[in-house]
């Protein structure tokens, strides 16, 4: 008889990775997995670098500054465009590949679980995000941005609810549609709400009635956020109060309608 | 039933039911894989195979029934059991866009005590590939690289769905001797296949599922027992006339005509023990309608005539 040898063994908790370590493995993986793939670097950050290069450096498209310098305008909403890039655009596409080909349904069954895959993915997405600012940053800097200290913490928890609502919006495109379908809509969502959505220019740019819409809408909310720290140094209260209620509800919607497989 | 060991199943379904849009793809199935064994679940496309595996692995809740791996449910308590099963999906489930070994690697640091990642990757032939990206893989690669992340965790129970699709025949020989090896180790094997040779190959248990539910269990000879030792089947033109050939094939004096059954097209099988003048007279039929037979076995029964016996259908 060989039953010696199954009981022998440790009990499940004690075989697997501690949890922060499987965490962090995920988080490693899955921001390894964005830098390795050259469409995922192209959106999440060489787009928003060409972008601020040409927004920044020439005056091919009207931004309205207030007087404020041109440059300190426009990084501001780059830094959105960035979260939105990485945060929706880049993980609607990966998770939603990741669901098409069962790598989600596979790593729950791993010690990782679903709970540990969703903590890595919040994770790589923070880490994406860090990178995609400190570069934006740092080419903005170079351009000449000088960004208001005193909104230096506003911007930041800006920058935060953004990643948290883009990304629950990624995993609600993802976790609904066929992969496909992902990779057009995320895609198009992106150009679109880059060009219309008030986060790259700003909200008083656009169209009387749909500017009254725009600035509620989270592409909107988030750069309105940003500039109102980063140019005037205030507390954006009202498009930060919208990107919270934002990531609330579009969370809320994600554990309702998410598919694993 | 399930033979000499007398340890408790680590997988154990009774009852099963699970539905989709009302439709019950498994149907009150009932299953045992113990430790030690290597259990098949067999049976063609469509049977209920895969979702009742997955209702093992805690991907899925059953709508009814019970199941329990190593004691726990794999829903409720899928976090003590998830260190102590592996599992290989159907779709492999990998990720697409990076090297393979770094795939298992990435799946050996959720354990604490992974399996040698170097060691099984040279055991399963992984190294010719190591460094290509999972989406160039063949089919055959990426299933060994699956099997490879079902066990690198030493799991006590390890399922595997249709572990051998798309292999080439030298593939299959190294994920055989790998669940041989399991075996040896203890590990309950709990897979499923449509492949008759593959269970029969591997399997100390078989049970055999059709429309959700297992319509035969034993051990590969305990299913084999029963009929008679030798069978004739041959091949020839579709379409021959049974009634006729089946009174030609019957020895004088017996109560009944020779049943023969098609059992696919130009494929027929003579449910008759196989005797010299039971083969002289069938080419004796074949020669008087100038029929050419394209080949004659006289055999012993595999499963296949097993799932034919039980169901009327074709497996594969």
């Amino acid at each position: 008889m060989t039953t010696a040898a199954p009981t022998a063994r440790a009990a499940g908790p004690d075989r697997a990775a501690p949890a922060g370590r499987r965490v962090l493995a995920q988080a490693r993986f899955e921001t390894l997995a964005v830098l390795r793939n050259g469409e995922q670097l192209l959106v999440t950050l060489i787009i928003p670098v060409v972008a601020l290069l040409a927004l920044g450096r020439s005056s091919f498209v009207d931004v309205g500054t207030g007087g404020a310098a041109r440059i300190d305008v426009v990084t501001p909403g780059i830094l959105g465009l960035a979260v939105m890039a990485g945060s929706m655009a880049s993980q609607a596409i990966a998770t939603a590949f990741d669901r098409r080909n069962g790598v989600l349904r596979l790593l729950a069954t791993t010690p990782l679980g679903r709970g540990g895959l969703l903590a890595g993915k919040a994770v790589a997405v923070l880490a994406v995000a860090a990178l995609q600012v400190l570069v934006v940053g740092a080419v903005g800097l170079a351009l000449g941005w000088r960004p208001d200290p005193a909104g230096v913490p506003a911007a930041l928890l800006a920058l935060l609810l953004g990643v948290a609502a883009f990304t629950a919006l990624a995993l609600l495109l993802a976790g609904t549609l066929r992969a496909e379908a992902v990779l057009a809509v995320a895609n198009l969502l992106l150009v679109v709400l880059a060009v219309v959505g008030g986060v790259v220019l700003p909200v008083a740019d656009l169209p009387g009635w749909w500017a009254s819409v725009a600035r509620w809408l989270p592409p909107g909310a988030l750069g309105e956020a940003l500039r109102g720290a980063l140019v005037s140094g205030t507390v954006p209260v009202a498009p930060l109060a919208a990107l919270a209620a934002w990531t609330l509800a579009l969370g809320w919607a994600v554990r309702r309608w998410f598919r694993w497989d | 039933m399930l033979g000499q060991t007398s340890s408790p199943p680590a997988v154990e379904v009774r009852g099963l039911v699970k539905r989709y849009d009302g439709r019950a793809v498994v149907d009150g199935l009932d299953l045992q894989a113990s430790p030690g064994r290597v259990t098949a679940v067999l049976g063609p496309n469509g049977a209920g195979k895969t979702t009742t595996v997955e209702c093992c692995e805690g991907l899925r809740a059953p709508d009814g029934g019970s199941v329990r791996v190593l004691g726990l449910d794999p829903v409720a308590d899928a976090r003590a059991l998830r260190p102590r099963v592996g599992v290989m999906l159907q779709d492999a489930g990998l990720p697409t866009g990076v090297p393979a070994l770094g795939v298992l690697r990435h799946v050996a640091s959720m354990y604490a005590r992974p399996r040698d990642v170097d060691a099984l990757a040279e055991r399963l032939g992984l190294q010719a590939f190591a460094r290509t990206t999972v989406r160039r893989l063949s089919g055959g690669q990426r299933q060994r690289l699956a099997l490879a992340t079902a066990v690198v965790g030493r799991p006590d129970v390890v399922f595997l769905d249709e572990p051998s699709a798309g292999m080439d025949p030298q593939a299959r020989r190294a994920v055989w001797s790998l669940v041989g090896e399991l075996r040896a180790e203890g590990v309950a094997v709990l897979l499923t296949t449509h492949l008759m040779d593959e269970a029969e190959a591997l399997a100390d248990d078989v049970a055999v599922v059709d429309h959700g539910r297992v319509i035969a269990r034993g051990t590969v000879p305990e299913l084999l027992a029963g009929a008679d030792g030798a069978l004739l089947t041959f091949r020839a033109a579709p379409g021959l006339p049974l009634a006729d050939l089946g009174r030609a094939l019957t020895p004088a004096g017996a109560p009944a005509p020779t049943p023969v059954r098609e059992t696919g097209p130009g494929a027929y099988a003579v449910d008759s023990p196989a005797t010299p003048a039971l083969v002289a007279a069938l080419a004796a039929w074949c020669a008087d309608r100038d029929v050419l037979l394209a080949r004659v076995d006289v055999g012993r029964r595999t499963l296949e005539d097993v799932f034919l016996d039980l169901t009327g259908r074709n497996l594969r």
